[in-house]
């Protein structure tokens, strides 16, 4: 069994190169709440207590559209729900922790620390026996993110006014999309369902408050899951 | 003081989901139907993102030429395919952005 301090520094270690991906994600958050019109305090606070990039960087966009904050809320949600895949999926990892320690990793639970978790509960070969400390190794992993975030969200922040229009930094944020949803492709309804949220948040963009996104995602989910059970069809048929 | 209320109700929907299964649920999880929905969240809200930002960047659909946010961003989903990186895709399109707006401008 390896000790809490072990555990918690080789957490803190496997998140180090990932963090060169959610700095600069981190800062142009902070440049772009500024240029949003959030107060410095609301830009910061949003880093520090919802801790979750994608619906920042929505969420900032949607105050600088005069969204009234009910369907920012929503829309938080919706973009949000992938967590609760990551909250299952650490589920048994868990469930001999107290409370107090769920509590904590569920806070610093986001892509990024889920992905180092989960990559060390199941690569791991060690006797359940010796897995006694792995949530110390999460908690390493979810906490230098944490404070690395705090960090660049400040960083941005400062920089903000000073950030020409010209820059078209807003285009990060379509940008590192990309980056995020080509990998979850991985197969057909998957596709077929990020073709029909595309296409739904296309022919919903006149909706009022941006309520075209959280159309989109539900039809996406429903034609992922008819497209799902299509093949499982098929190929029931075929054999 | 809305705008804190707003960062309160994000907290809450935010941390309930990663609450949810782990702290909640507990025991056997998801139902088969939940879990496998959600596996299209990701690319179903990230796609609902990207297709207006990239096909209507002035508020109505174009697909001509002139759309350098759209040239630029199938440049990096291009290169975000071809070398799984997180980095080189966002610095890519970026740039290509900048030396396509110099030159038609």
């Amino acid at each position: 069994m390896r000790t809490r301090r072990a555990e918690f520094l080789s957490g803190v270690r496997a998140q180090l190169p990932i963090l060169l991906g959610t700095s600069p994600f981190g800062m142009i958050y902070g440049i772009n709440a500024i240029k949003a019109g959030l107060p410095i305090s609301v830009a910061l606070g949003m880093s520090l207590f919802v801790f979750a990039g994608s619906s920042q960087f929505i969420a900032a966009q949607l105050v600088a559209t005069s969204t009234p904050p009910g369907v920012i809320v929503l829309t938080t949600f919706v973009v949000n729900l992938r967590h609760m895949l990551y909250s299952a999926s650490l589920a048994p990892y868990v469930r001999h922790l107290s409370q107090l320690w769920k509590y904590l990793l569920a806070f610093l639970l986001t892509d990024e620390a889920y992905a180092v978790a989960i990559t060390r509960y199941q690569t791991d070969d060690e006797l359940p026996a010796d897995q006694t400390n792995f949530h110390w190794y999460t908690f390493g992993a979810g906490l230098t993110l944490w404070v690395s975030w705090q960090i660049s969200t400040a960083v941005g922040v400062l920089l903000g006014a000073q950030v020409p229009e010209s820059w078209a930094l807003d285009f990060t944020l379509a940008l590192t999309f990309i980056a995020l949803v080509i990998p979850t492709l991985r197969d057909r309804p998957a596709i077929i369902a990020a073709v029909s949220a595309g296409v739904i948040a296309l022919a919903a963009h006149g909706l009022p408050y941006n309520l075209g996104l959280i159309a989109a995602v539900l039809a996406g989910i429903i034609t992922g899951l008819l497209a799902e059970r299509n093949i499982a069809w098929t190929s029931e048929r075929a054999t | 003081m809305t705008l804190w209320l707003m960062i309160l109700g994000m907290v809450i929907v935010t941390y309930s989901v990663r609450l949810s299964v782990m702290a909640w649920l507990g025991g056997d999880g998801l139902p088969p139907v939940i879990r496998r929905g959600l596996r299209y969240v990701p690319p179903a809200a990230l796609t609902a993102i990207i297709a207006p930002a990239l096909l209507m960047p002035e508020g109505r659909v174009d697909v001509s030429p002139g759309n350098l946010r759209l040239i630029a961003g199938v440049v990096a989903a291009v290169v975000a395919w071809r070398t799984r990186s997180m980095l080189l895709p966002i610095g890519v399109g970026m740039v290509l952005l900048w030396v396509l707006t110099a030159v038609a401008g």
